[in-house]
């Protein structure tokens, strides 16, 4: 199983840690919830909610650890009976960044995944591209982009 | 890291002489449980690539029809991995030198299971 992206540089490491982490599905996305690429999801929707209740997620545990005055919780690991969702931030130079791993039991860990995970965030920052100007979010232009990033995303 | 009784068991390991690392693994997620390293062992990545291939060893066991793995030495170039199965799912898992006793290892990682477990 291979990703797909809307910004190529993320393709590579990507694939190598689907590769290595034997991840089932996985997603890279700004803390926005903007995705940039996915392996695993067959169909849109799925995409969208999961990177909504993905970058929901991390906002509210990035308010936690604020109210608690600490530093933003590195990652987070729900484990399952048969599978295990992990998210976590990481910084490159395009930005911030969140991936969510989905990964069977019986096929990796939670140590295979934190420790590729670790291997991803170095790939990505080695590949990534200058942070480009913020450009205003105009709302006519908003529907023609979601749906060319979920074109490229599923290789329309 | 190295939290009592956990860290007992792994003294037993690394009082051998050869012996680089010692660490408690849960075999379910790769993760340490306890650890006794000297410098330059990368636990954490030790630990999650043993319980992989524990795990895998374990299927490949079942499927040959040989029942669970008691112990299992990896020789390389520049030393061992030596790995034992306890019976609470938690792996012993040794990092040593090329020239190390491997039997005395091996009777110190078994000694070391049957603490942790």
């Amino acid at each position: 199983m291979t990703a797909r992206a809307v910004e190529n540089w993320t393709l590579g490491p990507m694939n190598a840690f689907i590769q290595e982490a034997q991840a089932r599905v996985v997603l890279l996305m700004t803390p926005g919830g903007q995705v940039l690429a996915q392996s695993g999801f067959a169909r849109a929707v799925d995409v969208m909610s999961a990177a909504a209740l993905g970058a929901a997620i991390m906002a509210s545990t990035s308010e936690l650890a604020r109210q608690l005055r600490q530093p933003p919780f590195a990652a987070l690991n729900h484990q399952g009976e048969r599978q295990g969702i992990f998210l976590a931030g990481l910084q490159t130079g395009r930005g911030p960044l969140v991936i969510l791993a989905v990964y069977d039991l019986g096929v990796s860990s939670l140590g295979l995944v934190q420790l590729f995970f670790e291997q991803l965030a170095a790939d990505l920052r080695a590949a990534s591209p200058a942070p480009s100007p913020q450009k205003q979010v105009l709302a006519a232009d908003f529907e023609r982009e979601l749906t060319e990033s979920l074109n490229s995303l599923f290789g329309r | 890291m190295s939290d009592a009784p956990y860290g007992e068991a792994l003294d037993l390991v690394t009082r051998v002489p050869g012996v680089r690392a010692a660490m408690l693994v849960s075999g379910d997620d790769g993760l340490i449980v306890a650890e006794q390293l000297m410098e330059g062992v990368k636990g954490s990545a030790v630990a999650a690539l043993a319980a992989s291939l524990a795990s895998r060893l374990r299927r490949a066991m079942e499927a040959a029809g040989l029942g669970a793995s008691l112990f299992w030495h990896l020789q390389a170039e520049g030393g061992a991995l030596l790995v034992v199965p306890a019976a609470s799912g938690v792996l012993v898992v040794a990092v040593t030198d090329p020239n190390v006793n491997v039997g005395l290892v091996r009777l110190e990682l078994l000694r070391a299971a049957e603490a942790a477990a």
